[in-house]
């Protein structure tokens, strides 16, 4: 089993449009949305959701005040600034570090359970769709990211299927460097703007950082052939292989306003593209 | 004032919005940019400021005096992030996963811990004409952006139009970035994503108590969904940029849109209007 992660550097460049097409032309293998914090992938996926569960972040603390001498030494120690007037603790910026907890001399404060998102099993027509919720203002991307790929492991290996398809979150913070573990391949989807080469730069250093395997799609690489030329040597520099060029092409939008993957409306170039680029993964994955 | 840009995820043309707006509003008075996406800062490209000043930002760590540590357990057992991990000879820290509560240090019962502190980014400021010009930059492989989010926004300067561009998502950089802004410009497309990213960012704002308008990019003319979640919860849609090849080339390029098409200033000033006016108090739920 092979598990391929795409990532971007920053969000909108295609990341999810690109899997939504690798998904529908990979035969045995699961899909995973790690974008837990704005999970897209469902979208284009048409799922039909089999079972959810909760996921639990890091306890909070609460204070007892029945128990409470009023010492004030949780409201000195803690450095979130998370408890208030009265000794009450702020949800949203109590990072659970339980500071306050064991210090507190005479056992005044709780830890509590606390479900900062959940879990999603879907089934699409294109194979198991693994995709997760983290609750608004939640931390803990990181955590959720590494449970969503647990699971889209766990039924890879139930279903022996030959591949996971991860749709990784944006950036290159602690969520995308949950997703990069193990992984076998990390795909970057690039785009030829200025912006996009420093989102490039900074991804690659990321995968170089953690010793895996990368590779590069360039979306929209007709938008500007300079800056294109510009990735391709920086991924050179990198000794990245540039394994798909995608072109600018107006009815990825159409497809995607349908909620629907490009490659099952476009022709041309655009589809072309997409096609190489699928064999090219293949033969970086070894797959059949 | 303080406005946020934000968009619940990347890609929509949040700094697109944001580095136009700075620019139409520097035409008539004081501005200052804070590009708060410090994984990603690319304002700085639309905006190109001369830079005057940088300052590395720094966070708590423990510092273990391996002499004075008994190897007793207690820190790796009170470290809510198992960043410490006890050895059979040595107590290992991992950094990136520290979250510099001070809990180690305060409960060693040996004192063999004390805080140090590790570099986590930098805060650069400079100026692009008459814009100010604030960003933070995370190092790279470093997990925890607030408290450089957090040093970025020690900037802020009252009295004066203070933008920031913040980062994606919901979760908490994006909340620290928007956190006390006055007005909130949520930032979508017209597609099944841009909605469902809308309605998270739309929530996010309503949880933090900042009224916000909704402004549309790449629009096609026919926004309906978005004109029907606008509508179903009262935000205003402030306005729509249509989707335009030579505007997406000009951002290729680093040349900001309000550049490319002149026609298109018209929207932002009308929003400094709609701002000035205040006519968003009347939209906070
Ligand atoms: S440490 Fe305990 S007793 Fe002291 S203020 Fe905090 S909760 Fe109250
Ligand atoms: S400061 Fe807090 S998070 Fe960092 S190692 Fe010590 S206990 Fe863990």
């Amino acid at each position: 089993m092979r598990e391929l992660v795409v990532l971007s550097g920053k969000g909108g460049t295609g990341k999810t449009t690109v899997c939504g097409n690798l998904a529908v032309l990979a035969s045995s293998k699961v899909m995973a949305d790690c974008d837990v914090d704005a999970a897209n992938l469902y979208l284009l996926l048409d799922p039909v959701l089999k079972s959810s569960s909760p996921f639990y972040g890091l306890k909070k603390a609460t204070i007892n005040r029945e128990k409470c001498l009023g010492c004030n030494l949780c409201l000195h120690l803690c450095r979130y600034d998370a408890i208030g007037p009265g000794f009450v603790v702020d949800p949203v910026l109590c990072e659970g570090c339980t500071v306050c907890y064991h210090a507190c001399p005479c056992g005044a404060v709780e830890m509590i359970e606390h479900v900062a998102g959940h879990l999603f099993l879907s089934d699409t027509r294109y194979g198991p769709l693994v995709h997760a919720r983290l609750g608004i203002a939640e931390d803990n991307s990181g955590k959720l990211v590494a449970a969503v790929r647990k699971e889209a492991r766990r039924l890879a290996e139930e279903g022996t299927k030959e591949l996971i398809i991860t749709d990784g979150p944006p950036g290159i913070g602690c969520p995308a460097i949950s997703c990069l573990s193990g992984a076998d391949l990390v795909l970057v989807v690039a785009e030829p703007t200025f912006s996009g080469r420093h989102d490039l730069e900074r991804v690659l250093e990321l995968a170089k950082h953690f010793g895996c395997r990368a590779a590069v799609c360039i979306n929209k690489w007709d938008l500007e052939p300079e800056n294109t030329r510009a990735l391709e040597s920086l991924c050179n520099r990198y000794s990245v292989p540039v394994v798909g060029y995608l072109p600018y092409d107006e009815s990825v939008m159409e497809a995607v306003k349908g909620g629907r993957p490009v490659i099952q409306e476009c022709s041309g170039p655009m589809e072309e593209g997409i096609l190489a680029l699928w064999d090219e993964l293949k033969a970086l994955l070894e797959l059949r | 004032m303080i406005i946020a840009v934000a968009s619940g995820k990347g890609g929509t043309g949040k700094t697109t919005v944001a580095s136009s707006l700075a620019l139409v509003a520097a035409e008539k008075g004081e501005v200052l940019f804070l590009d708060c996406d410090v994984e990603e800062p690319n304002g700085h490209i639309m905006l190109k400021p001369r830079w005057h000043k940088k300052e590395t930002v720094r966070v708590p760590v423990p510092e273990i005096n391996q002499e004075k540590c008994t190897l007793c357990g207690r820190c790796a057992e009170v470290c809510a992030f198992h960043a410490l991990v006890v050895l059979p000879r040595e107590v290992m820290l991992f950094p990136t996963m520290c979250h510099g509560c001070g809990g180690c240090w305060h409960l060693c019962p040996t004192g063999a811990i004390s805080p140090g502190w590790r570099e986590i980014g930098q805060v650069e400021e400079g100026s692009s004409g008459k814009i100010g010009f604030v960003q933070g930059r995370l190092n790279v492989g470093e997990a925890i952006s607030p408290p450089l989010i957090q040093a970025v926004k020690e900037r802020i300067r009252p009295g004066v139009l203070n933008i920031i561009d913040a980062p994606p998502g919901t979760s908490c950089p994006v909340i620290r970035a928007v956190k006390g802004a006055g007005f909130c410009l949520l930032v979508t497309e017209p597609t099944p994503f841009g909605l469902h990213d809308l309605e998270l960012a739309y929530e996010m704002a309503i949880r933090l108590g900042v009224p916000c308008g909704v402004a549309v990019n790449r629009s096609d003319g026919d926004d309906s969904s978005i004109r029907q979640f606008c509508h179903d919860n009262s935000v205003p849609l402030l306005f729509q940029l249509p989707q335009d090849r030579e505007v997406a080339r000009g951002y290729a390029r680093g040349i900001p849109a309000v550049e490319v098409r002149p026609e298109w200033k018209g929207h932002f000033l009308a929003l400094l209007a709609f701002l000035e006016k205040g006519g968003y108090a009347r939209c906070a739920n």
